[in-house]
């Protein structure tokens, strides 16, 4: 499951100024050190200098030069918090023969440098040292004016300390503000949740998205969408239960009818034409519950992502013998020519099933008694055609569109049918991206042809 | 009385020739609207039974056709629609009374009873004629309050010439409300008939009009 959006933000904003703000400090400590190198590094050439040139004026003596050059320490370069900066300078002033001339009080004996001149860094005593010599080639003197490097990068240290410091005091206070932003950023869809949780199951009306931020609008628009399919779904039920109700309250009214005047008459004669109305019509009623129950399954199958593979001549021989006592009470022959082994693959097998068993049903109930239905099946180029031939009067030309429309029954046939038949056939076939053709061949009777493309 | 049952279904349509013919009516039947109207056209009934939904068009149709030539046949509408728009449509199109299915045949004869009586403009369904007194509902006639047994068809003929008592009936208009199409009638029927009712009532009750027919007559 996916952590609440709220806490993934939360952490994500987080994290994210966490980082900017590191960047900001590495990028502090940069530029400082750097700064602080070339600012310091001035003061020292400048430093070196003073103190070769105020003991070539033979002004001060050497020793006073260095304690000089120490106080001009350039005190406006950082406003540095607390810590002990005032060693930071060390002079020395050596003899081009290598004798210590002189020396300011913080530096040490030993020898700053090494090199003739310039900059240099050197390790003496175990401190490291940044070094600025310059030679007074007058008075045959080498002037050394260092900086302790230590003190240098604790400089640095405590300019990001300063920043670092506060910045770790704000975060809890930022952290507040952002989970409070998140959510106060998050209210629309709880705005949206509150309000659907409110609905009840009838109301499927469309969520009003005009007000809606333009990140929920997709969103609220996929549910209207939903909504809307549902709501479909829903008035197709409704409206198949009111037809279902509707179609059933015939045979009822007939039943009871003939059961009253069973119960009424005192003659055998039409007491017993009156039980075998009831059980005609208790058969047909049976046939009507059942078309029904099909289409209903109909509807809700949906043609299956893999194949299933269908032995067509198996599949009539098991329909024909489903439908015996319907054949068998009209004397109707069944023929069927198939390719032996015809078998293919459909997209559903039941579907298929319903299809065929509606169209064969049609035809034993439509055909004359004692005629001949044949079923044919045979593979094309681009599928399979089975085709279901009775010798009934079959459907009329200009009733072709409205005899798919549920309970609509054909007017040229005799009989009971109970108008879903060719609807059931045309939904399974539909789905299974098939088609109906209805082909008079003349004398040879009528056709239901069924084309079901290959998968 | 003679009745024009309009219904496709054909389970439903025998129980009600059966069944309305057990109540004492004359039924005829046809399943399709076209059917109908030739019937219509040819003969003339005391009501008129119509089923909504029939395979060639709506009865609501067939009614407002009828009313619109003119037809006052009172006309009792059964459907499987039941909802109250669908009984206020039907009662708009020309209904005189509306029937959900499915329905108790009794309460079909008693709505057939009730629509024809007010379209003969009588209030009471029981007729009287001087001391003799005939309901419709229960098929009875009494004389004085002692009951006359009567068969179905010397009811169904008293039924007729008392509900118009001073119009002279002809024999032909008699048959034709007693008997269906397919029912065969022998020449001589309704004198048969009447003369057994004379026998049970007593001759002036019945009165003949020599070469036009019948009515009742002062007893």
């Amino acid at each position: 499951m996916m952590r609440s959006i709220r806490i993934r933000l939360f952490f994500i904003l987080l994290a994210a100024t966490g980082a900017v703000w590191l960047l900001a400090v590495l990028w502090t400590y940069l530029s400082t050190q750097h700064e602080v190198e070339r600012v310091l590094d001035a003061r020292l050439t400048e430093a070196a200098r003073m103190v070769s040139s105020l003991i070539t004026d033979h002004r001060i003596d050497v020793a006073a030069a260095v304690e000089a050059a120490k106080g001009s320490e350039l005190q406006t370069s950082f406003d540095m918090p607390a810590g002990d900066y005032s060693r930071q300078l060390s002079c020395q002033i050596w003899s081009l023969q290598g004798d210590l001339v002189s020396r300011s009080e913080s530096a040490p004996n030993a020898s700053l440098a090494d090199h003739e001149q310039g900059f240099a860094e050197k390790i003496v005593n175990g401190e490291r040292w940044r070094v600025y010599a310059v030679v007074n080639p007058a008075l045959g003197v080498r002037v050394l004016v260092g900086d302790n490097i230590e003190i240098r990068e604790r400089l640095v240290g405590d300019v990001i300390k300063g920043q670092l410091v506060p910045a770790l005091a704000i975060l809890p206070i930022l952290a507040g503000l952002i989970w409070f932003s998140v959510g106060r950023g998050l209210a629309p869809l709880n705005r949206i949740a509150a309000t659907l949780s409110l609905r009840s199951a009838q109301e499927l009306h469309s969520l009003d998205d005009s007000g809606a931020p333009p990140e929920v609008r997709p969103l609220l628009q996929s549910l209207n969408a939903l909504f809307q399919r549902v709501q479909e779904a829903r008035d197709r039920e409704k409206t198949f239960i009111a037809y279902a109700a509707h179609e059933l309250k015939t045979p009822l009214a007939g039943l009871k009818t003939q059961a009253q005047v069973a119960l009424r008459s005192d003659s055998n004669e039409v007491r017993d034409r009156a039980l075998s109305q009831i059980s005609t019509s208790v058969d047909r009623t049976s046939r009507l519950v059942r078309q029904l129950i099909d289409l209903a399954a109909v509807d809700s199958l949906e043609a299956a992502s893999a194949p299933e593979v269908v032995d067509l001549a198996d599949l009539v021989k098991d329909l024909v013998s489903e439908m015996n006592s319907l054949r068998s009470a009209r004397d109707i022959t069944v023929a069927t020519e198939i390719g032996h082994g015809l078998r293919f693959e459909v997209a559903n097998k039941t579907l298929l099933r319903l299809a065929l068993r509606n169209i064969i049903e049609n035809a034993l109930q439509y055909t004359p008694t004692g005629s001949e239905v044949r079923v044919l099946g045979a593979r094309t180029n681009s599928g399979l055609i089975i085709d279901v031939v009775d010798q009934g009067p079959g459907i009329a030309k200009d009733e072709e569109a409205r005899i798919m429309e549920r309970f609509h029954r054909g007017t040229l046939a005799e009989g009971h049918g109970s108008g879903l038949g060719l609807p059931i056939v045309e939904m399974a076939l539909t789905k299974l991206g098939g088609r109906l053709d209805f082909v008079r061949t003349g004398n040879d009777g009528f056709c239901v042809r069924m084309r079901i493309p290959a998968m | 009385m003679r009745i024009l049952v309009i219904e496709d279904d054909a389970v439903l349509l025998d129980g009600l020739k059966v069944g309305l013919g057990l109540s004492g009516f004359a039924v005829d039947t046809v399943n399709t609207i076209s059917d109908a109207f030739e019937a219509l056209a040819s003969d003339r009934f005391d009501a008129i039974v119509l089923d909504r939904m029939l395979p060639d068009g709506s009865g609501l149709d067939l009614l407002r056709t009828i009313r619109s030539g003119g037809n006052r046949t009172p006309v009792l509408l059964l459907t499987a629609k039941d909802e109250v728009t669908d009984r206020i449509d039907g009662l708009d199109a020309g209904a005189d009374d509306y029937l959900g299915k499915p329905f108790d045949l009794d309460e079909v004869s008693a709505r057939l009873r009730a629509i024809t009586r007010r379209a003969e403009g009588r209030a009471r369904s029981e007729l009287k004629w001087s001391d003799l007194a005939l309901d419709p509902a229960s098929m009875t006639v009494t004389r004085n309050g002692n009951t006359v047994s009567l068969s179905r068809r010397e009811f169904a003929i008293l039924l007729t010439l008392m509900e118009s008592p001073t119009t002279i009936h002809s024999k032909q208009v008699l048959e034709e409300r007693l008997y269906g199409w397919q029912e065969e009638i022998e020449s001589n029927t309704i004198e048969v008939h009447v003369h057994k009712l004379r026998a049970k009532l007593g001759a002036p009750l019945i009165e003949t009009v020599r070469g036009v027919g019948y009515r009742m007559g002062r007893a």
